[in-house]
């Protein structure tokens, strides 16, 4: 039984033009102590997806889920109130924007001491000492003095270490870090990401990371779910995907990386995510692949089988060639 | 944090000039001088007419009376009134007990209000509640306040006999003498059964009628700061850790949203104490307001001079405290130098 186990996740939003289908039909499962990356371009839902799974999403959003369980509990028939006695607890999150995820009117300790206070029966004193201990696990120096600090008294670096304190104070099961380094400098990025990674490690502790930075899901993850437009068009092993990723966009994507560029010129997809007017009738992608058929512009594409990472594709690529799928057809 | 205090205690200085030369002239704008407004239509001997206004000092040069009345307030004397003879410092510390008890009422009427409906309005956006309670503010922000005093008077106190129509006591069945000058206090220490209560019962309407502008402010203004604060990511940080919707809403966000709001709230001295005016006229309330309007009518300069300089310096006084007050909330300023 995985830790976490989404079937069919959709999100849809309510707006003033109609429903917005955000997040359409993902599946993701994480065991305990893995470490599974998301990736996509910005819009691409896999944000929206984990908000859902934290349920913090605004209540214009509307999520539905063949399945949505943690830790064997279902987490779509939770009342609130027992939601968030998980949320806080056994499942933390950690945000794009360190500086402003942090509330400026308290105190870095009181924000620290907080969810200890909420959930886990400890005393003051003891609450204090876990967060002096908390603030030396993620590197910060002088953490007596760093706890009486507020937030705009902290770098952007400093920021996240402390919201990393924050999601650890617990001992959660499962952490999902939403694009940690993105609002850092390019210097502490790979500090923040190697003390990620060093307290999964150590802690054992399952962690979804959000990005859309390939060679972070290169150098760290077991496993990847690639989205593209809200739907979750490949999901295999960190490894597989680099050898032979299946799905036309993953190939776009891994070829349109500095590193495995052979020409002079950077390739790049041509196009852009399709919006909420412009949605083409079949694959989502076909307006971009270089493989669409005109099948792929009028049907939906079906899943295709592990083998072939489940891609969503009228014809998945095995190395680098489409075939035409006998399995879903 | 100290230098910040002497600035802005230095930035007072300049508006206490202006409004002393303001008060001055424009007391002298109204039409008539005391003696004419004493005499009325009898008419005076031009003679006796001279004399009086050499004794009051109004035969002199407009500059030389400015000159004279400037050194006195410098010196912190604010003058003797035309019709009672007494110092105006002596009769502005007798009645400004009631205009503060009334006012102080007032405020807190719009703060327990305003804040909880102003919050629960931004939590609630677009719905029933939140359209009638901005409806609601956008009515009593509009109406005059003494037409609001007279429908209350007319259903409270008239259609219903729930609460007295005037005054701050009921003078037949209690007296006692004031000691701090503030009715709910002394009707406690007068330790006469049925006082306090009737203390009340009499603050009731004015502080309603005074309270409804500062309260429908406060409302919008709570209710605009908290839904920006509400999309704010650290409130969806205090969502993550699994804190309870109170604690988010009444303690991360609320927080942050109070702080331009107890901006406005010490912005509302100001027109608390220009309500007053109206309100105490209105409920025979014998506090500053009502003694500036029949200053008005009686042409009492020093004591309309006084008495504008006097208010005026509370709401400075106010203003500044609230600016104090602001950067005890805020760490950002505190710490920013």
């Amino acid at each position: 039984m995985p830790l976490l186990s989404i079937r069919n996740l959709s999100v849809t939003f309510a707006t003033s033009r109609g429903p917005f289908r955000a997040v359409d039909g993902v599946d993701l499962d994480v065991e305990a102590g893995e470490l599974v990356a998301i990736v996509g371009e910005s819009g691409s839902g896999k944000s929206v997806a984990m908000l859902a799974v934290m349920g913090l999403l605004p209540w214009t959003a509307k999520v539905t889920a063949d399945r949505l369980s943690f830790d064997g509990q279902d987490l779509a028939t939770l009342t609130p109130r027992e939601r968030r006695k998980i949320i806080g607890r056994d499942i933390a999150m950690i945000f794009q924007e360190p500086m402003s995820s942090l509330n400026p009117c308290f105190t870095v300790g009181f924000q620290i001491r907080e969810a200890m206070a909420a959930h886990l029966d400890l005393s003051r004193a003891q609450r204090q000492a876990r967060a002096v201990e908390l603030l030396e696990l993620v590197g910060i120096p002088e953490p007596v003095r760093r706890l009486k600090a507020f937030p705009h008294q902290l770098s952007g670096g400093m920021s996240q270490r402390v919201m990393i304190a924050m999601a650890l104070a617990c001992r959660p099961k499962l952490i999902i870090a939403d694009e940690p380094t993105t609002a850092l400098d390019v210097t502490i990025q790979a500090q923040i990401l190697d003390l990620l990674l060093r307290l999964q490690r150590e802690s054992g502790v399952g962690l979804v990371l959000i990005t859309h930075d390939m060679g972070v899901v290169a150098e760290t993850s077991q496993r990847v779910c690639v989205q593209y437009a809200g739907q979750q068009i490949e999901m295999q092993t960190t490894r597989g995907l680099f050898r032979d990723p299946h799905h036309p966009y993953t190939s776009a994507l891994l070829a349109a990386l500095p590193e495995r560029a052979h020409g002079r010129l950077l390739p790049s997809i041509p196009g852009v995510v399709p919006g909420l007017a412009d949605r083409p009738k079949g694959c989502l992608f076909s307006p971009r692949c270089r493989f669409a058929t005109d099948t792929c512009r009028t049907v939906p594409p079906p899943r295709a089988s592990a083998a072939l990472g489940h891609a969503l594709c009228h014809t998945p690529l095995v190395d680098g060639v489409p075939r035409a799928q006998e399995i879903a057809a | 944090m100290f230098r910040f205090f002497l600035r802005r205690v230095a930035l007072t200085l300049p508006t206490f000039v202006a409004l002393m030369f303001v008060t001055f002239v424009a007391v002298r704008l109204v039409p008539g001088d005391p003696i004419e407004a004493r005499t009325g239509e009898r008419g005076i001997a031009p003679e006796r007419l001279a004399m009086l206004r050499h004794e009051l000092g109004l035969d002199q040069p407009v500059w030389q009376q400015f000159l004279h009345y400037a050194n006195g307030i410098l010196h912190g004397d604010f003058g003797v009134s035309i019709v009672t003879k007494t110092p105006i410092l002596h009769e502005f510390a007798i009645l400004f007990p009631a205009t503060l008890e009334l006012a102080f009422c007032g405020l807190i009427f719009a703060i327990v209000l305003g804040i909880p409906a102003g919050v629960i309005a931004a939590v609630k956006r677009g719905s029933i509640f939140d359209h009638s309670v901005m409806t609601v503010a956008l009515a009593g922000y509009s109406m005059p306040i003494f037409w609001w005093g007279l429908l209350l008077i007319m259903f409270m106190s008239e259609y219903l006999g729930l609460t007295p129509v005037s005054g701050r006591m009921d003078l037949i069945n209690y007296y006692f003498e004031p000691v701090t000058g503030f009715m709910l206090i002394d009707s406690l220490l007068s330790d006469q059964e049925g006082a306090f209560g009737a203390a009340v019962s009499h603050l009731i309407l004015p502080s309603i009628v005074l309270g409804t502008i500062p309260l429908a402010v406060i409302a919008r203004m709570t209710r605009s700061s908290m839904l920006e604060v509400l999309s704010e990511d650290y409130v969806r940080t205090a969502r993550a850790k699994g804190l309870s919707p109170l604690r988010v809403v009444g303690l991360h966000a609320l927080r942050n949203a109070l702080i331009p709001v107890v901006t406005v709230i010490g912005l509302q001295t100001g027109t608390l104490l220009a309500g007053a005016v109206l309100t105490e006229t209105i409920f025979a309330w014998p506090g500053v307001g009502k003694w500036l309007i029949e200053s008005i009518s009686r042409r009492d300069y020093p004591a309309l001079q006084g008495g504008i300089m006097l208010i005026s310096g509370i709401v400075i006084l106010v203003n500044l405290i609230v600016d104090l007050l602001y950067v005890a909330i805020n760490p950002r300023i505190r710490h920013g130098g």
